[in-house]
């Protein structure tokens, strides 16, 4: 087992002559939770984004897996095919299409366009969206389309497409926005579930979720990282209280 | 497999079966078959419509199902009509050219069999000399072989450019219908190497058929025009009945996610972009021996546009709907301009049709996006309720 799965180191990104990322440098191991918190504008869907491949930092490495990849000059669909999975702050499913549809879009197959016009539906990958399905609480809800679900059962959708990839590291921004307090819940089950096999990467706002997921915690601060540790280690640190947490009780 | 694709698409079945009972009556009621209910020239309106219908639903999954407005595929319609325009024009002129020369006591050298040949055809826009183009007109399987290949190639190369610049929409758009004007700018020149402005003519004559009847000739194009529209709609059905639909709506919907599933988009609108040019070629290629004639106006920007809202009137996102839309669009257009319907006499001022039927057009294009978006295949929904 090797110790770091992803590696970002000395990253920084310009647009417009702002700094969105200074010289940001933060490891993520194999398995595990970690949530990345900051004020608005810290940097944290601009860090994913580079991740990702969306975004291309000015500097810096971004070193990824075993062989020591460089993902960075790697296109989005290539990166997610080694491993990355993103959660989109909105929910993001397709609509149109029904819950075994958008299932068994994600689903780690082969994703060349021959591939995919030759792919014949087989028992084990029913089984495998069955599992998943069980597993975000959707199974009486494979027939209906995305559309017609609700928010929550649209993000736990979008939760199970990603499981569904079978990534190595799972990049989640902000998964329980607008969920009741079960969702919430049942959310953290899942994400907490998914950490025991995987590297699942939380970005979130809200301090009474994070808390709930009880996993070491970054603080991001204009582009770089301010502190990091568990929760009430950050949240005793006097720089954090001032930039971050300071404000709501100022 | 094959029973299960059927099964879960019974729309597909229908329609072939329709298709089949229209062909069949048709047949029947046509010159050729002695009945002579349908005239010869209706029944060739009815084969083009047929390939119409066919670019049709290739317009429908680059669009309704791919989200790719392109503004162009009748340029690879015409395309594959020159394709086979060359070759009909070529082995006729060059029949008629061998029967001249054969009254001459002494044989002709192939030169000037050759020469003959291109002063027959070239003739028209000042020069005997043949193109390089048209270094393979005298073979009818590698003039085919273009029907499929060109359109195919100019699909790929275009579509590899502008989609791996990730050009979208209204860009995306703008480009393809500045490929069709360039295609038909170019083609109006004299020295492009096809007859400019005149175009290609004379394709309804058969090389091979003389002696054939123009009735039986347009009922043969006819059913290989049905042909192509029935194994066309069965191809692209199938394509997009899989995962393969699945990921193509996705890419409709929301590209970005589509990518951080880990689908190279680009490659799978190259595809889908390259397969519908492709089936384009083919339609074209079936639609002028029976129009008898093309020209480079065939497939200047406003063909490819009347393409697009045949299939907006028809219902975008079901390939029947195409279907529905060409056929219905394309048949009421030349009701309207051939003189067909009716001046309406306001006293004031007559309604001459041939003039204000492109308003009309215009209007119902306007009157369907905004309030029906589904098109007149939408009204299919009301009378298949799903099971609840």
């Amino acid at each position: 087992m090797i110790a770091t799965l992803l590696e970002v180191s000395g990253v920084t990104v310009t647009f417009d002559g702002f700094r969105a990322i200074n010289n940001l440098s933060i490891q993520f191991p194999p398995t595990g939770l970690r949530a990345i918190i900051g004020p608005n504008g810290a940097g944290k869907t601009t860090f994913m984004d580079i991740v990702t491949g969306k975004t291309k930092p000015d500097e810096g490495h971004v070193i990824w897996g075993e062989e020591n990849v460089s993902l960075l000059g790697l296109s989005e669909s290539d990166i997610a095919t080694r491993g990355i999975g993103r959660k989109f702050q909105k929910p993001t499913v397709f609509e149109a299409q029904t819950v075994r549809q958008n299932l068994a879009m994600a689903l780690k197959n082969p994703r060349s366009p021959f591939a995919v016009l030759t792919h014949r539906r087989t028992a084990k990958n029913a089984a495998k969206i069955e599992a998943i399905a069980d597993e975000i609480g959707l199974t009486d809800s494979l027939t209906r389309i995305a559309g017609e679900l609700s928010h929550g059962q649209k993000q736990w959708l979008e939760i199970g497409m990603l499981l569904a990839q079978d990534p190595r590291l799972l990049l989640v921004d902000e998964p329980a926005a607008g969920m009741t307090v079960e969702e919430r819940e049942k959310t953290t089950d899942i994400l907490r579930r998914a950490a025991e096999t995987r590297s699942v990467v939380v970005v979130e706002h809200d301090m009474e979720f994070v808390r709930r997921l009880d996993c070491k915690v970054t603080v991001l601060h204009e582009g770089a990282v301010l502190a990091e540790g568990s929760l009430d280690h950050v949240t005793s640190n006097q720089t954090v209280i001032d930039v971050y947490l300071g404000r709501g009780h100022a | 497999m094959h029973n299960t694709f059927i099964a879960r698409n019974p729309s597909v079945l229908w329609f072939l079966a329709a298709l089949g009972l229209f062909t069949f009556g048709v047949t029947i009621l046509s010159e050729a078959t002695g009945l002579g209910l349908i005239s010869t020239s209706f029944v060739k309106t009815l084969g083009k419509t047929l390939c119409l219908c066919l670019i049709a639903i290739a317009m429908d999954v680059v669009w309704g199902y791919c989200g790719i407005l392109s503004l162009g595929h009748f340029a690879f319609f015409g395309i594959g009509g020159y394709a086979i325009g060359m070759w009909l024009m070529y082995a006729r002129t060059e029949a008629i050219v061998l029967q001249n020369f054969s009254a001459q006591t002494i044989p002709a050298t192939p030169q000037e069999i050759s020469d003959a040949i291109g002063n027959q055809i070239f003739g028209v826009v000042g020069s005997s000399d043949f193109p390089a183009i048209w270094s393979f007109a005298d073979s009818l399987v590698l003039q085919l072989a273009m029907v499929v290949l060109i359109p195919g190639l100019l699909a790929l190369v275009f579509g590899w450019l502008a989609f791996r610049s990730r050009v979208t929409g209204v860009y995306l758009s703008i480009l393809t219908q500045a490929m069709t004007l360039a295609l038909s700018l170019y083609l109006f020149q004299n020295d492009s190497g096809l007859r400019g402005n005149n175009g290609l003519s004379g394709l309804q004559n058969i090389p091979g058929f003389e002696q054939t009847p123009q009735a039986t000739i347009s009922i043969v194009f006819f059913l290989a025009s049905a042909f192509a529209l029935g194994a066309g709609y069965l191809f692209f059905a199938w394509v997009i009945s899989g995962k393969m639909g699945s990921v193509v709506q996705g890419i409709r919907d929301n590209e970005a996610r589509v990518r951080f599933l880990g689908y190279h988009v680009e490659s799978y609108k190259l595809f889908i972009f390259t397969i519908t040019a492709v089936v384009s070629g083919i339609a074209g290629a079936l639609y002028y021996p029976q129009a008898g004639i093309i020209n480079p106006g065939e497939i200047a920007p406003i063909a490819s546009i009347y393409l697009a809202v045949w299939v907006a009137i028809g219902g975008r996102g079901r390939l029947y709907g195409a279907v529905i839309g060409a056929a219905f669009v394309s048949l009421l257009s030349s009701w309207f301009t051939g003189g067909g319907a009716p001046d309406i006499n306001l006293g004031f001022y007559t309604i001459q049709w041939t003039d204000w039927w492109l308003v009309l057009l215009g209007l119902s294009f306007v009157v369907v996006t905004l309030y029906f978006p589904k098109g007149i295949g939408g009204l299919f929904d009301y009378l298949v309720r799903k099971p609840s």
